[in-house]
């Protein structure tokens, strides 16, 4: 952690570092003195079943709800600086975040949609530059959105849609993007392409991913490093052959369940049971 | 923008520039940026025109007519030996009136679409949520209880208008949805301001009320010079202001979330919102509440410029409606003076239902 570029570059390097973390709504603890590790240059998936904290998570790191208890480092400041201690501008060049389904402003273009994320990088004097139009350019075509520059946002499909958002979260040049459900209301065929076009940028541009996904499988597929939550508490982290197996499942989402390889990746598979459909007759 | 990538590389060794920028990927953004940028300029440029000829109009045509050439003369100050009257009429008259109704028109078409931008909602607009109620209300009590007169109504109005923005402000401070919840407790409020007004009004001598209706329904009746001085160094104030915030309003459109970690946390755009308040305010407490103007600004610019929000187009409608309606309202019925808000409120309703027809549409395709 002394210095900030060879951390990031070695594989072992951490990105985002939370101590004891504590997030609250309204008095009620949702995140409970969470430590967590998120690796740098890799993907970060969390899991855990519906409440359990995984979006408030999100919302920590990315500064969107203060920690009650607790604090969030960049690691690149080494344990210096908390991020609250950051300028909300200085931060959003570090840090992205692409919420679940935010709104879409009424009649904006996709590339106007996707210079908004150039806002981190520029003051009351010196507004858009060649550089923005440069880093625009490079967010959509990783993202494939190049050709749709000139329409309509809400003309599009949802998989076009993500991948425009996808894009201005890019065109935000952040060392860790943070996504919070990325293929929520997407077809599995464009789930799939989301993800993969995320992996294929954090393999090309080294950029450290943490997204919040509902699907175990694609989870195990897509993570380097999987961190599970249930009622805000860690439950495991680490990589998914290892972590998720069938008293994983059981732990995590209090469901009976086969694991087996999935037969394209190898990654773990989880076929839930269910009483309806166990081999033997029912209890 | 050399150093700037410079310093950028050396703060970020260059992680991310594995992808090399084709030359041919920018020229294509710079060209599908640039293109509906243009429309927009065109269309302020239009509208700016347009307004000009809309207070050209106003003090040139109608029951006395000036001649163009005899304007610059008028106002220079010179009098004129063969039209003796025409200086009395365009300086004490006409010429008020159209600018108090640019000026007036400029604020409201302005405060009107920074609301309904930044709060994400076309019925956030000064006057649905109360704002210009509050300047009618605290004029109306100022005017039958406390016996204000001149400059003291105006300073009235402002009061009750920054009043109800406060207590909005307060209401969304912290709180997640806050635009929605400003909204909502905007209408209440504007709800029980308007009960305030009729039980004033029952309650007050027949000459008291028939001054108080005209905070009720806005007039360009009451323009003087120093109602036009005043309005106008509040304008250049905060016009600037309003710029600086337009940034904050544009990634307000994106939700707090995002808003905020783009680094414009959410409670700033709110900022933009207590200048786009205190320009409605400002305009209220010179002309009473003009109907619809704020509220049907934003969307007639928004179309105008192809669906996107200009808060100088939006601007320059109101002030070209504000301007045309005065002058429609003087002459179009003979022997009857409608004052400007009974004109743009028999517009605006019509022109609203197309709105939200035309608009519903649009969320169809």
């Amino acid at each position: 952690m002394t210095s900030s570029t060879l951390a990031r570059s070695t594989a072992d390097g951490v990105a985002v570092r939370a101590r004891g973390l504590t997030l609250s709504y309204d008095g009620r603890r949702v995140v409970d003195h969470l430590d967590l590790d998120v690796p740098a240059g890799r993907i970060t998936v969390v899991v855990g079943p519906n409440g359990c904290g995984k979006s408030t998570l999100l919302r920590g790191l990315s500064r969107l709800l203060r920690p009650t208890e607790g604090s969030v480092h960049l690691a690149s400041d080494g344990a210096r600086d908390d991020v609250w201690s950051l300028r909300p501008r200085e931060f959003a060049r570090r840090v992205a975040l692409l919420p679940q389904s935010p709104p879409v402003p009424e009649g904006i273009s996709v590339v106007d949609l996707v210079g908004r994320g150039r806002h981190p990088h520029h003051t009351l004097v010196r507004r858009w530059s060649g550089a923005d139009d440069e880093a625009v350019a490079r967010a959509m075509r990783a993202t494939g959105t190049l050709e749709l520059a000139e329409r309509p946002v809400d003309e599009l499909s949802g998989g076009q849609r993500q991948r425009v958002w996808i894009a201005l979260t890019l065109a935000q040049e952040t060392d860790v993007v943070l996504l919070d459900e990325p293929t929520t209301y997407l077809d599995l065929a464009h789930q799939v392409d989301v993800l993969d076009l995320l992996r294929g940028l954090n393999r090309s541009r080294g950029t450290t991913v943490v997204m919040v996904l509902h699907d175990l499988n694609l989870a195990a597929r897509y993570a380097d490093h999987v961190v599970a939550l249930r009622d805000g508490r860690l439950v495991g982290s680490g990589a998914p052959a290892d972590l998720v197996d069938e008293e994983f499942v059981a732990q995590v989402f209090g469901l009976g369940s086969r694991v087996i390889a999935d037969p394209v990746t190898g990654s773990p598979l989880v076929v839930p049971t269910s009483t309806h459909h166990q081999s033997g007759p029912a209890p | 923008m050399t150093a700037d990538l410079l310093t950028h590389a050396g703060a970020r060794a260059g992680a991310r520039d594995v992808t090399a920028v084709d030359s041919v990927d920018v020229a294509h953004v710079v060209r599908a940026r640039r293109r509906p940028a243009r429309r927009v300029r065109l269309v302020v440029a239009t509208l700016a025109v347009v307004a000009l000829a809309a207070v050209l109009v106003r003090v040139l045509l109608g029951d006395y007519v000036v001649a163009l050439t005899d304007l610059l003369p008028i106002l220079r100050g010179e009098t004129l030996p063969d039209v003796p009257g025409a200086s009395f009429i365009v300086m004490e008259a006409k010429l008020p009136r159209a600018l108090l109704g640019l000026l007036a028109g400029l604020a409201f078409g302005a405060s009107g679409a920074m609301f309904q931008t930044t709060l994400r909602n076309p019925l956030a607009s000064p006057d649905i949520i109360g704002i210009s109620l509050g300047a009618s209300a605290a004029a109306v009590i100022a005017l039958t209880f406390l016996d204000a007169q001149g400059l003291w109504l105006p300073a009235a109005a402002l009061v009750g208008a920054v009043a109800v923005c406060l207590i909005m402000y307060a209401v969304g401070r912290g709180a997640t949805f806050a635009g929605q919840r400003m909204v909502l407790v905007g209408i209440g409020v504007a709800a029980l301001l308007s009960s305030v007004i009729q039980l004033v009004m029952t309650r007050t001598s027949i000459q008291d009320a028939q001054a108080a209706l005209v905070w009720l329904t806005g007039s360009l009746a009451r323009a003087t010079w120093p109602v036009i001085g005043l309005l106008s160094v509040a304008t250049v104030v905060l016009a600037p202001l309003l710029a600086a915030c337009a940034r904050w309003m544009r990634l307000a459109e994106l939700g707090d979330d995002l808003s905020t970690t783009l680094g414009a946390p959410a409670g700033r755009a709110r900022l933009g919102l207590v200048v786009a308040v205190a320009l409605a305010a400002v305009a209220t407490s010179a002309t009473g509440p003009i109907a619809f103007v704020a509220f049907l600004a934003g969307p007639t610019a928004r179309r105008l410029c192809g669906g996107r929000p200009s808060l100088w187009a939006a601007a320059l409608v109101g002030a070209v409606v504000v301007v045309l309606s005065d002058f429609a309202g003087d002459y179009l019925i003979p022997d009857v003076n409608l004052p400007v808000g009974v004109v743009t409120g028999a517009l605006g309703a019509p022109l609203m239902l197309a709105v939200v027809v035309t608009a519903g549409r649009a969320g169809k395709a």
